[in-house]
């Protein structure tokens, strides 16, 4: 017995080291292991801790089953068969019992969490209330008392509650920011979700579909920007204003006219697509096409223009089964027209 | 043509076997395109659609075609011969779910085709799997494949229940059976329970599609939820009616290679039941991130974590049944032993999911992915290796060949490994699950390299065994009664492969494990418990056979009745319900020759009763 025991104690450093890679372990902007705000801490922290039960839970195991395998082999010498034993309470007991208390210690810290992470901060006056609405394959935020829309880029401000209602327009999705808390299902009209997020520091966090949706489901991205109350205040006003229309008459028109009637631009456009306002300095375009522009610099990306005529020259190559039609094949939009709108919404960019 | 017609249960199991294997190596080659189009990100390999089509099949095929069969084929060629019965209770039916779940199979796997394979998961969560969002016909041949396929698993699963109640050798106490007849007892009341609800959901997304109901249509009033539920009241029990049987033949597994009892048998036998209660009250822990608000799944999440206890119980009872020992490392116990420690880990994520908060990173991640293939490969898998075997010789006359089998089983046990264990990191970085790529500069990179080396790994130690078997059925037959000198339970008292009739004469129970306890008392055979006598034998039939091609022609009409052909008689044919009329009538009619024609069976008479089967 005692010479387990030492087993155990060398095997202690080797769980810390463990605990240490855990927490290095991927992107700090994409990382589940890596939280940035307190519901994803919190998770964290349950993590942590189921892990190191189950992690006790298998060193004793594997310990008893190397000791058994190495210690009982048959040897040539062995022709009698060995004593039958028919169980032992006792054992069999102390195996019943010490997992129940396991479960126990992590049943506790569950349910607490359980209630803290379904708590609905929708009316609490100081949280910031958003309306996530899915659509394949992009995600719609809408800030009721702001009257605000927005596509993809969900801003919002540190250390305040996000307070989320979400819901889809088609298909099951699931709202995921790993480095901020966990995911929660858009469920179809009736059957809506609740939950809320924090961030504590400045920094785009990525965001993804988790729920299979279609053929896009894997490249159903978005992107939270956690800004200072000022610079979310900034926002604000900035999304509201006016965006100037584009200048050559000939091209405005195909703009209006092909692409106005689901995109909204500022105070103009429709909102069956997603709202273009600022897409000048967002971190991608279409969630996966990364712009030089955005703040992701450590990963390479390309300017804003070039990846807007990778999209619209062909939409469904880059995000298939979208519901965009393509502005070449089925809208008739030239090369030239396509740079020149390209050009357009690379400088519609919002200061804040 | 005589495998067309038999109702004896061995063979049975052999045709189980064959086409549990045909539809496993479907399954396997689905996997590897799978980790080929995974293997670096952005890959074009293979276009989203086809990689969700290809993950939809594999997860289907993989649980319904190609292990449930393969537990099916183990069932069948033992749970008859460890209860020392001479056939299932019901030949006839033992027939007709083979048939059934052969030909839904078949036309699941139709689908790629004709016209594009089910692309909506293997889990088809409504709306996705509504004709609005899937427009192809695979999703039908999901619905109408599988229910044909399932009724075959709910006709076995009842069989086995009523074998295993009324066709125990006399002695043989519930008490006294053998651990993988009690798993198999306990796992066929699971698919009494489990499977109606599938079947119900079946029939529901069939109506929605084919006939334009509104079940989980939003704007006719129904619920996309509702299907979740129905899903997983079947899928979470499901889980279990795959693990126990595995459960099952470890137990039988160590405990003949340690020379040992089982340790702590009743308590094997009250965790068995215990598990399979728990495994019904749990199935909303796949819907923690459904939004049911904290009170269920609080509940839940409880309900989930306690299955640990009676799963541990087991864990523990295995090691002390090889404490104190005589291990023999054969590749059917190495199988056995690398079933302990990776089933653990695939339990102890298990536990860490049921935590739902945590699980609300877990959920619809690679952790996921990981934990359920530790739990279905390194469970249910290596179980059925393991089994497979043990039981060869049984089945066959033959031993497989050792070495091969060890070679067969490290590459299996490395691949498997390296493929699954660094999902769980996959995950927990923020790789969602069902991707069909993945952006580069993630993390996600290096990881998914290595994973798709250790699937081809696996796939190495799976043709490894296919060989095994092809030199293996190239050797003269002929093995003993007991080749592994050491069997204990009452299989193992007949000769390999086994007559016709099983038992010569029914032997006499006295006791748990009650062939080791004659050996030990100095007897070479089982005491007979009745006179040597005529033993009366089922009659072959075809009748199962063409009721399922029925039942297969009215699925395909049934699928295909709003479509337009452009071909004026196939239009006919199919939208006025003719193909459906026929297929059904096909089947029925059957059943009604079969009703009508008294078929009393035909007896062995004792001096046909040669070779060297259990004598007085």
């Amino acid at each position: 017995m005692m010479k387990r025991w030492k087993a155990g104690k060398r095997l202690v450093p080797l769980f810390v080291g463990l605990m240490f890679l855990l927490s290095a372990c991927g992107r700090e902007d994409l990382s589940a292991l890596r939280p940035q705000g307190p519901v994803a801490q919190g998770q964290f922290d349950l993590m942590k801790l189921a892990i190191t039960i189950m992690l006790s839970v298998l060193v004793i195991v594997f310990g008893i089953a190397a000791y058994v395998l190495i210690k009982f082999r048959r040897k040539p010498g062995d022709k009698e068969m060995p004593k039958q034993v028919e169980g032992n309470h006792l054992l069999e007991i102390i195996w019943t019992g010490i997992p129940l208390i396991l479960v126990l210690i992590l049943a506790i810290a569950t349910v607490q969490k359980v209630f803290a992470y379904g708590e609905n901060y929708w009316e609490d006056k100081d949280a910031i209330r958003v309306k996530v609405t899915s659509h394949l394959f992009w995600w719609e935020f809408h800030y009721p008392d702001y009257d605000i829309t927005t596509a993809q880029d969900l801003i919002i401000p540190t250390n305040k509650k996000i307070a989320f209602q979400l819901k889809t327009a088609d298909v099951i999705h699931s709202f995921w920011v790993p480095s901020l808390g966990g995911k929660t299902d858009t469920n179809t009209e009736g059957t809506i979700n609740t939950a809320w997020l924090e961030a504590e520091k400045e920094g785009v966090y990525l965001g993804k579909c988790a729920e299979l949706c279609g053929p896009s489901h894997a490249l159903m991205e978005f992107k939270v920007k956690a800004v200072s109350e000022e610079a979310f205040e900034n926002w604000i006003t900035a999304i509201k204003q006016p965006v100037e229309p584009i200048q050559d008459p000939a091209l405005a028109e195909v703009f209006k006219t092909q692409c106005l009637s689901c995109h909204a631009v500022g105070d103009q456009g429709g909102p069956m697509g997603p709202n273009l306002t600022g897409i000048g300095n967002r971190e991608t375009v279409a969630g996966i096409l990364i712009n030089e522009e955005g703040s992701n610099k450590p990963f390479p990306g390309k300017p804003v223009k070039d990846n807007l005529i990778e999209w619209m020259n062909d939409p469904q190559a880059i995000k298939p089964g979208n519901l965009m039609p393509s502005p070449k094949e089925d809208l008739g939009l030239t090369d030239e027209e396509i740079e020149g709108i390209a050009e357009y919404l690379a400088n519609v960019k919002l200061q804040y | 043509m005589d495998w067309l017609t038999t109702v004896d249960h061995k063979k049975i199991a052999t045709l189980y076997l064959i086409a549990g294997g045909f539809f496993f190596g479907i399954g396997g080659i689905e996997a590897l395109l799978i980790r080929v189009q995974l293997w670096k990100p952005m890959n074009t390999f293979l276009n989203a659609q086809q990689f969700n089509e290809l993950i939809t099949m594999h997860g289907t095929t993989m649980i319904f075609l190609g292990v449930m069969p393969i537990i099916f084929a183990i069932m069948n060629a033992v749970i008859p011969l460890q209860i020392g019965a001479r056939d299932v209770a019901f030949p006839f039916l033992n027939s007709l779910g083979f048939w059934t779940f052969l030909f839904g199979g078949l036309l699941l796997n139709l689908s790629w085709f004709m016209g594009g394979a089910p692309d909506g998961g293997w889990t088809a969560y409504a709306p996705l799997s509504s004709t609005t969002y899937s427009t192809t016909h695979g999703v039908d041949f999901y619905t109408i494949g599988l229910q044909i396929a399932g009724l075959g698993t709910l006709i076995g699963g009842i069989n086995f229940l009523a074998t295993i109640i009324t066709m125990r050798a006399p002695g043989m106490s519930f008490m006294r059976m053998p651990m993988f007849t009690w798993t198999t007892f306990v796992t066929s009341a699971m698919i009494l329970f489990a499977f109606p609800a599938i079947t119900v959901g079946l029939v529901l997304l069939s109506f929605d599609r084919i006939l334009g109901a509104n079940f989980f249509n939003v704007e006719g009033g129904g619920n996309p939820v509702l299907w979740q539920h129905i899903f997983w009241i079947f899928g979470h029990p499901e889980v279990y009616i795959l693990i126990l049987p595995a459960f099952g033949i470890i137990s039988e597994v160590v405990s003949t290679f340690s020379r040992k009892r089982l340790f702590g048998y009743s308590s094997m036998v009250f965790a068995t039941i215990l598990i399979a209660f728990l495994g019904f009250m749990v199935w909303a822990h796949h819907m923690f991130t459904t939004g049911m608000g904290p009170v269920a799944n609080a509940l839940f999440a409880i309900a989930t974590m306690l299955i640990a206890v009676p799963t541990g119980i087991k864990i523990f009872n295995w090691l002390f049944t090889m404490w104190g020992g005589q291990i023999t490392f054969n590749t059917a116990n190495l199988f056995a032993v690398g079933f302990i420690p990776t089933f653990v880990m695939g339990g102890v994520t298990g536990v860490m999911l049921g935590s739902a908060p945590a699980d609300y990173q877990f959920h619809d991640t690679y952790f996921v992915v990981a934990h359920f293939h530790y739990v279905i490969v390194g469970g249910l898998v290596l179980g059925l290796f393991s089994g497979l075997h043990y039981w060869w010789p049984k089945m066959f006359g033959r031993v497989l060949n050792e070495t091969l089998g060890k070679i067969e089983f490290w590459t299996f046990i490395i691949g498997f490994h390296l493929t699954f264990f660094l999902q769980h990191f996959l995950g927990l970085i923020g790789m969602q699950r069902r991707v069909y790529t993945y952006l580069p500069n993630q993390g996600f990179d290096m990881m998914n390299v290595l994973s798709t080396i250790g699937a081809f790994l696996m796939g190495v130690g799976v043709i490894v065994f296919l060989i095994n078997i092809y030199i293996t059925a190239r050797q003269p037959a002929g093995v003993e009664n007991d080749p592994w000198e050491d069997g204990r339970t009452l299989e193992w008292s007949i000769p390999s492969p086994p007559p016709e009739y099983n038992f010569k004469q029914l032997p006499l129970v006295r006791g748990l494990d009650a062939y080791w306890k004659e050996k030990m008392a100095g007897h070479k055979e089982m005491t007979p418990a009745e006179p040597v006598g005529p033993i009366h034998m089922p009659s072959p039939t075809i009748i199962p056979f063409v009721m399922s091609v029925g039942l297969f022609i009215a699925g395909l009409g049934f699928m295909f009745t709003t479509d337009d052909f452009g071909n004026s008689f196939l239009n006919f044919m199919f939208n006025k319900y003719i193909v459906v009329i026929i297929g059904l009538g096909i089947t029925f009619g059957s059943m009604i020759v079969h009703s009508l024609n008294d078929d009393p069976g035909w007896h062995i008479e004792p001096e046909e009763q040669g070779g060297k089967g259990v004598e007085a």
